[in-house]
């Protein structure tokens, strides 16, 4: 008897041993449109593929820089127009076909192609000819000298799909990650599998579940209850002090690319009036914005630019907390009519919304808030550019040049501005690069295209036993690749 | 509970909120509007009788105005069903049995066969979320009930003796209706009146709850409960105040509907001997 009660102990601690966990549930906020990043903008799409399903030739390493991936190298031609990057070799599609340089042409032309739906045709926009030397070898003549390509190619825009899979990409995604895809319950999940036969390192997770909550109360009871275990992009920051306090969790705090911003429509009067724009900047104090709609997460920024971004330049002094400043632009003004102030659903939009609505109140400009869910905000906003002011977080890495873009919804139009993006498109060299990503700076600060609030915190909650989550957020992801359960 | 003691309750407890409400046009402990970052979350002291919400708005200045808005919705939404139904209800009852009397009481019937709040979720939806657009919602779900009431008691009334004279001496029906129908049927509708004004509360308080009533920086004490939603472990009092007004409210008109019926509801008063 004695004996047998030893055995089953044994058998029950060694089951115990044995049972570390290997599957994980993600929470994000927003459910992707569709699973194929090549044909979508929604950065939901980029948070469940990037680096788990899709791979491109180069790809974002956890602090930003550029890795390799399905090309081991590349090697430039003196004059910096032809990149040839070296393939891996055995690497497989999901549904078991090879990935060899013919797919990696067959990536590249369909996302620069004119017809193409891909979200950032830029990417592409200077590549001249893309040719498979030999299947592992791929050669990408370019119009001009590109430094700036191998971090071009690192996008999740720009991952390698295959002409086999790539019709049912959107709610079938067969990639070369380490994770391939296997099921999504709209409106509430999306799951996926270990890929056994992955060419790199295997990840130590044998299925992730992305589970889509986007109410922040339900977010944080899923979280309490256990439902998920880590929220990467955790939507409440008020309740993060009280899961600091809990030994059961740990709260990730860390910087994203976005760059939260007070977009103004550019063309619409009365905001084409560069006095009224500087004198809403003027108006607003960054730090209210941060302590109160962020409960202190965020940096304040005085231009589209991240502030860990090495060629960063400081300019909130341009637009520092001044109602006098402000008051004094809107005296010059004259009337003005209240402002329609359209709020996304994000806690920065809404919360942010109300504490600058009362702030442009005090120095005599008067706001209408509407809330508007995304994909009202998208038709309406975005589109449709019907709109005085909106709050937006723009989370795409290195994204000044969308300032060039005069049909961009905020509609600024500076010929000289276009100028600096173009050449900073075609410099390889570091030093006049920085000189121009400062000048970029500069220039739309100047022109207060828009008021600049603050850098986007990424602030994630997850279990306490669980590592290898990414702190920041180069880019729009959820890399799974190196997460485990450490007991 | 005594009849005259549930009145007086209700309509004490009533009449704290509307003078909280009419006080708040002329004073407030703070500015509603003005965000003051600086003291978010205090406790209640001195300064902040009820403490402060996340943007450092004193919760306390914040419940008057948001009575100010409670009370505006449902008393509009109750003026529209009165000045509605009513009209429809007498001319109903008057016309009895009438085309007339058909479409009314089957439009009606429509209007009731739908989830009132779902409806009122639609048009805020549709014509966008706004405090009008919520009054609206709410009265035009009150417009039935007053027809309904007007339209029973009314037609008990026509059947008796001294209706029957002035049609002897040659009234109108329209006439009969508004000079002898209507005095009435008065005590009744106050008491509805009451009882509807109450359920208008609430529904104005679970539309800005969803976000469809009053629109920020209008204080409401629906919008209050699901902004505090999030804080609630760590601040509950900010999610308890707004939730104990809206109760308190609603409980004291409920009582005072109550008492009111007993008051002048003859039916009532008999039966209860």
């Amino acid at each position: 008897m004695k004996q047998l009660t030893l055995a089953a102990v044994l058998a029950l601690t060694a089951g115990i041993a044995h049972a570390q966990q290997d599957t994980i549930t993600l929470g994000m906020v927003l459910e992707p449109p569709n699973l194929d990043p090549t044909g979508g903008a929604a950065a939901a799409i980029d948070e469940v593929v990037y680096a788990n399903v899709f791979e491109g030739l180069t790809r974002f390493g956890p602090d930003g820089a550029v890795q390799p991936a399905l090309a081991h190298s590349w090697d430039v031609s003196e004059d910096g127009t032809v990149y040839t990057f070296n393939l891996n070799e055995g690497v497989t599609f999901h549904d078991g076909t090879a990935m060899e340089a013919d797919d990696v042409v067959f990536s590249l032309d369909r996302a620069r192609a004119e017809d193409s739906t891909n979200a950032q045709k830029a990417l592409f926009a200077g590549i001249e000819s893309v040719e498979a030397v030999d299947p592992l070898t791929v050669r990408v003549t370019l119009a001009e000298p590109n430094g700036n390509f191998p971090f071009n190619m690192a996008w999740g825009d720009a991952v390698i799909v295959a002409p086999e899979s790539i019709e049912t990409a959107a709610t079938e995604p067969v990639g070369t990650g380490p994770f391939s895809f296997s099921e999504w319950v709209q409106g509430d999940r999306v799951t996926l599998t270990r890929f056994p036969d992955y060419w790199g390192e295997a990840p130590a997770l044998a299925e992730a579940t992305f589970k889509f909550i986007s109410d922040p109360n339900a977010a944080f009871a899923a979280m309490m209850a256990g439902d998920v275990d880590a929220f990467p992009n955790f939507p409440a920051p008020e309740t993060l002090a009280q899961f600091q306090a809990d030994s059961r969790f740990k709260v990730i705090v860390g910087s994203t690319e976005g760059e939260t911003i007070l977009a103004m429509n550019n063309v619409e009067p009365p905001l084409d009036d560069i006095r009224l724009r500087k004198a809403i900047s003027h108006a607003i104090n960054r730090q209210d914005i941060i302590d109160g709609a962020m409960f202190g997460f965020g940096t304040p920024i005085g231009s589209h630019f991240a502030p860990h971004n090495p060629d960063y330049v400081d300019l909130t002094g341009l637009s520092g907390h001044d109602p006098e400043v402000a008051k004094a632009l809107v005296a010059e003004v004259g009337e003005v009519r209240p402002l329609r102030l359209m709020l996304p659903p994000p806690t920065y939009a809404r919360r942010g919304g109300e504490i600058i609505a009362a702030q442009l109140r005090e120095v005599g400009i008067e706001t209408e808030i509407t809330n508007l869910e995304w994909a009202q905000w998208l038709e309406q906003v975005f589109t449709g550019k019907d709109f005085d002011l909106t709050i937006v977080s723009h989370t795409e890495p290195a994204d000044i040049n969308i300032y060039a873009r005069p049909d961009y919804y905020f509609q600024y139009d500076n010929p000289e501005f276009q100028e600096v993006i173009a050449e900073l498109g075609v410099t390889a060299d570091p030093d006049r690069r920085s000189e121009l990503n400062k000048a970029a700076q500069k220039m739309i600060a100047e022109d207060y295209v828009n008021a600049y609030l603050f850098q986007l915190a990424k602030t994630g909650v997850a279990d306490a036993r669980i590592e290898g989550l990414w702190e920041n957020a180069p880019t729009q992801a959820n890399d799974l690749t190196a997460v485990r359960w450490t007991e | 509970m005594r009849p005259g003691a549930q009145l007086w309750i209700g309509a004490g407890l009533s009449a704290v909120f509307l003078l909280a409400a009419l006080l708040s046009f002329a004073w407030t402990p703070h500015d509603v509007t003005a965000l003051n970052i600086a003291d978010k979350l205090k406790p209640m002291s001195a300064t902040y009788p009820l403490g402060t919400d996340h943007f450092g708005r004193d919760i306390l200045s914040m419940l008057m105005v948001g009575a100010r808005t409670s009370i505006a919705v449902a008393l509009v939404a109750v003026g529209i069903g009165v000045g509605l139904g009513v009209p429809l209800g007498l001319l109903a009852a008057a016309n009895r049995g009438s085309l007339l009397d058909e479409v009314v009481m089957r439009g009606n019937d429509l209007i009731f066969a739908f989830p009132s709040l779902v409806i009122a979720i639609l048009i805020t939806a549709v014509f966008g979320p706004s405090a009008l657009n919520a009054i609206l919602a709410i009265g035009i779900f009150n417009v039935p009930v007053f027809a309904r009431v007007t339209r029973g008691s009314a037609l008990s009334l026509w059947t008796l003796d001294y209706v029957l004279a002035a049609r002897v001496a040659g009234k109108g029906r329209l006439r009969i209706s508004v000079e002898h129908i209507l005095p009435n049927i008065t005590n009744l509708l106050i008491v509805q009146g009451t009882i509807q004004f109450s359920l208008g509360i609430l529904a104005e308080a679970a539309l800005s709850y969803v976000g469809l009533g009053a629109q920020p920086p209008t204080p409401s004490w629906g919008r209050m409960l699901a902004e505090a939603q999030t804080m609630i472990y760590t601040n509950p009092a900010l999610a308890i105040l707004p939730g104990l007004a809206i109760v308190a409210m609603v409980l004291g008109l409920n009582l005072m509907g109550d008492g009111l019926r007993d008051l002048l509801d003859p039916r009532v008063r008999r039966a209860r001997g």
